[in-house]
């Protein structure tokens, strides 16, 4: 998803794109994930600066892609299940107000008017109408199509090619070298090998997640639907299982109820733990789909940096080196901003955000 | 009794029964679970008894073996040896922590409410299901499969009075048409995209196989005797009619495996059944981590798999007939039951099982390698030929997510046009998306084999954390 994104803003901007990946189109991470394009579960930041300026350019793209790719500005609502809860969610939800977020609280019954499925004696929560979703492999497929970038597929990257200087000449990929001026890394949850291919050192973990697809429904959840305790999974820096689930409906009538994270390395082996989790933590906020049956499960690894931000931007350290990697559990929605700042450095002009907190050589090497 | 080892056998089929009287008569306690609601798997399916069918031997030329295995079974099971348990859909087999596998199963045929049960080692013998590739007019009432058609008949014999063509490749469309004209439908035609006497000249296979000549020499008299005429190196181009199928059109296949220009003509029918071979069941193995050779479970010599208590046997390992089936079973039964004990095995033990098994693979392979569907079969897949008939989506999709969108394998395409998203989870449609993609069939990773109810995967195994 980075990577076409980078392509299409880049070649818009002007310039001449070859993508390369070593599977097809969204093979990676990309295609084992959802397509939530969240701002809700953000706490004020340079993250959330991020997916404020990726939920506009989603919208743009959306007039031009809307539904190729399944776009849908449903907006997401977070529910307390006690009313120390809310509280806090509330407060949480200022905070995001103060920094751009359109975020309105909703007590009891207003929650049931805008999700009438849900659990009864819930206390309230906030509703996040700027959340929306994509579908992932079909919004990188279709803006890879659209950037007009010659699309190598099945090219393994094996070498970074450098000149006399230092400088990036282009990358040697198993099917043959290509040479070009500048290199986006955006490998994703092995960005930290592609990194390494340079001489750099960027420490890209996997995390795992697995989610669950339901049968296909007529539309009983409206929104993206999750319980507070989400936002206090997606930041947190524990190793161990943590499976808040976030429950939406899709275009196709599949609910999708996703997903866990845990730091188990690339252990793709099925977990029934993990999953009777999900499906626990699902059928507490929505009890009707109790009765209804799961298809199947998937699972995916995030791409994550030990400060949970993303990697974006020029590498001081090899001229003509960029990455765009490590955007852990929100990387289709942060695409768009991410293509957009890369477009812009790759351009010399001065991004629109401030790229530091996103500094690829902010990772000390003992660090590893 | 109960602390004796405790063997689930998984599938109730030819395979599974063998597992389970080897197992049985070797003093370990089997559970037998099927989803079925009578023993006997595909081959031995019997009419149902209420229709107190005069012959039904008729329709079993093994009808024998199969008294034989019925009778053993129900033996173990008097005296308390054996639990059969019907009606029980498996859909996860799941390894403890601290040892021992745990089946998680659904009691049919709602499938709601959850059974689970606690094992010290289980015997996969899922089977296989049958694969079917499209064409245009596919999609229509009246066109079934093979083995459907065949389940039918011994099912319920409710076919007579109908014209059926039979279609597609594979030694199983001879007994389907033999069976069919017995019952006294009329089959106009046997339509093999393969050439049958090619298999002929593959005598080394043969020699070691007189049954399997006999067999042959047997259904080409059938054949002759129900005047149903066998068109090899033939295929069906579509099938017609707007309720129901009326007719199909089918035309002779040119060296290359193309359809010849010229050649078509038109078969009226009521039913048209179809079979293109069939493919391993390996939802379970998958999701219990087992290592798979291409869309065969993997196993080695005492049928084990490479995940310590899971042995499998039977055409989850590979489609080869109902007494290659018998003989892994057996094998599988005898080898558990050692090592549930705490013995090593003696393979002297099952010699005579071993050496069919050795002889049928061979028999298979050389099989496989004459029929197969014509080389350029996907040709005859419309832009809007219905592929993937849960999702509804068309050979034109999936050749435009594979032209224009970057697609170059299965996955793939699943993602960009939902092939395979549907209720069968791209059983039915998977070899015909590969084949349309250029890709070879690759195992999807299904890790429910059957849809499970989210209030039922909510308390899977809650007791086993107690
Ligand atoms: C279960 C789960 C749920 C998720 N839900 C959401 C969500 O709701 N919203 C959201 O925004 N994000 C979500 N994510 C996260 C999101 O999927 C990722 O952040 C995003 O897909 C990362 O995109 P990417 O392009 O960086 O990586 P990828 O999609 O992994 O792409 C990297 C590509 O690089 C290629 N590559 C790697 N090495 C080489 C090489 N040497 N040569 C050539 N090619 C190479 C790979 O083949 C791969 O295709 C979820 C993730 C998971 C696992
Ligand atoms: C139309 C047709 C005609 C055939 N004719 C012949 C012939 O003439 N000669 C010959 O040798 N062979 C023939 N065969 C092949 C023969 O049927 C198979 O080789 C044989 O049945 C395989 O035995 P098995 O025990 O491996 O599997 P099966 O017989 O397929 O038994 C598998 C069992 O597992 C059960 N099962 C599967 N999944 C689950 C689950 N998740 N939970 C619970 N239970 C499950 C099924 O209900 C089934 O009862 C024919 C097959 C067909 C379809």
């Amino acid at each position: 998803m980075v990577g076409a994104a980078c392509a299409l803003y880049a070649a818009r901007a002007g310039l001449d794109v070859t993508l390369v990946d070593r599977g097809p189109v969204a093979g990676g991470t990309t295609g084992a994930g959802e397509g939530n394009v969240l701002v809700s579960d953000k706490e004020p930041g340079p993250e959330l600066d991020l997916a404020l300026l990726s939920g506009r350019l989603w919208a743009e793209l959306a007039r031009e892609f809307g539904d190729a790719v399944e776009y849908d500005a449903k907006g997401g609502v977070v529910v307390a299940s006690s009313p120390g809860g809310l509280t806090a969610l509330e407060r949480f939800a200022t905070e995001q107000r103060a920094a751009g977020v359109v975020a309105e609280p909703v007590a009891g019954d207003v929650l049931y008017d805008l999700e009438p499925h849900l659990a009864p004696g819930l206390p309230g929560g906030v509703h996040y109408p700027q959340d929306r979703q994509v579908m992932p492999a079909l919004a990188a497929a279709h803006l890879a199509r659209a950037s007009g970038a010659r699309l190598l597929t099945g090219h393994t990257v094996t070498g970074v090619l450098r000149g006399p200087g230092g400088a990036v000449r282009g990358v040697r990929t198993d099917r043959g070298d290509l040479h070009a001026p500048a290199v986006v890394n955006a490998a994703g949850t092995w960005g930290g090998d592609l990194a390494a291919l340079a001489g750099v050192h960027l420490p890209v973990l996997p995390r795992r997640g697995f989610v669950l697809v339901t049968e296909p429904l007529p539309r009983r959840v409206h929104h993206k639907v999750y319980a507070a305790d989400y936002v206090a999974d997606v930041a947190s820096d524990s190793a161990a299982l943590q499976t808040s689930p976030v429950v939406e409906g899709t275009a196709a009538g599949p609910i999708l109820i996703g997903a866990s994270r845990e730091r188990v390395g690339f252990d793709r082996s099925f977990s029934l733990p993990v999953v009777r989790a999900l499906a626990a933590g699902a059928t507490l906020l929505f009890p009707f789909l109790s009765d209804v049956r799961a298809m199947r499960s998937y699972v995916g690894f995030r791409p994550y940096l030990p400060d949970h931000l993303p990697a974006i931007g020029p590498d001081s350290r090899v001229p003509g080196l960029y990455h765009a990697c490590g955007h852990e559990g929100a990387g289709i929605g942060l695409a768009p901003g991410t293509g957009h700042l890369i477009a812009q450095a790759l351009t010399d002009k001065t991004p629109e955000l401030d790229l530091t907190p996103f500094r690829p050589d902010r990772f000390p090497e003992e660090a590893a | 009794m109960t602390d004796r080892p405790h063997l689930a056998v998984l599938g109730a089929g030819p395979a599974g029964l063998a597992a389970t009287a080897a197992a049985a008569s070797h003093g370990v306690r089997v559970t037998l679970l099927d989803a079925a609601t009578r023993a006997g798997g595909q081959f031995y399916r019997q009419p149902a008894a209420e229709l107190r069918a005069r012959r039904p031997q008729a329709l079993h030329h093994q009808w024998r073996t199969w008294e034989r295995l019925r009778d053993g079974l129900r033996a173990y099971v008097t005296v308390g040896a054996v639990r059969h348990l019907t009606d029980h859909h498996v859909w996860c087999v799941e390894r403890r922590p601290s040892g021992g596998l745990t089946v998680h199963a659904l009691l049919g045929p709602e499938q709601e409410d959850p059974v689970e049960m606690r094992a010290d080692a289980v015997v996969l013998a899922t089977g296989g299901y049958e694969k079917v590739l499209p064409f245009p007019g596919w999609t229509l009432p009246g066109v079934v499969t093979a083995g459907g058609a065949q389940a039918m008949l011994k099912g319920t014999l409710a076919l007579s009075g109908r014209t059926a063509v039979v279609a597609g490749t594979g030694p199983l469309l001879l007994p389907v048409a033999t069976g069919l004209a017995a019952a006294g439908v009329e089959v106009p035609a046997l339509v093999e995209s393969a050439d049958p006497k090619a298999f002929v000249h593959r005598t080394r296979a043969l020699a070691a196989q007189p049954g399997k000549v006999a067999e042959g020499a047997r259904y080409a008299a059938q054949l002759l005797r129900h005047r149903v005429r066998l068109l090899a190196r033939h295929t069906v181009v579509e099938a017609h009619g707007t309720d129901r199928v009326e007719a199909v059109t089918v035309a002779a296949l040119d060296a290359d495996g193309r359809v010849r220009p010229g050649t078509s003509r038109r078969i009226p029918c009521d039913t048209l059944a179809v079979g293109h071979g069939m493919l391993p069941h390996t939802d379970l193995a998958e999701t219990l981590g087992c290592r798979l050779d291409g869309t065969d479970v993997h196993v080695d010599d005492e049928q084990r798999t490479d995940v310590p208590g899971v042995w499998a046997a039977g055409e989850t390992t590979g489609i080869g007939g109902a007494a290659l089936s018998l003989a892994e079973g057996h094998i599988a039964g005898r080898s558990a039951a050692a090592r549930l004990h705490g013995t090593e095995p003696d393979p002297r033990a099952w010699a005579a099982a071993a050496k069919s098994r050795t002889r049928l693979r061979e028999f298979f392979a050389a099989l496989g390698t004459v029929y197969a569907p014509p080389a350029h079969w996907t040709e005859q897949i419309t832009d809007d030929t219905v592929v993937c008939r849960c999702e509804e989506v068309t050979g034109g999709t999936v050749r435009e997510a594979v032209a224009e969108l970057g697609a170059g394998d299965v996955r793939t395409v699943k993602l960009l046009t939902r092939a395979g998203m549907g209720w069968c989870q791209g059983r039915v449609c998977g070899p015909a998306v590969a084949g349309l993609t250029g890709c070879g069939l690759t195992p999807s990773r299904r890790p429910f084999a059957r849809p499970v109810p989210l209030g039922v995967l909510a308390r899977a195994g809650e007791h086993e954390d107690q």
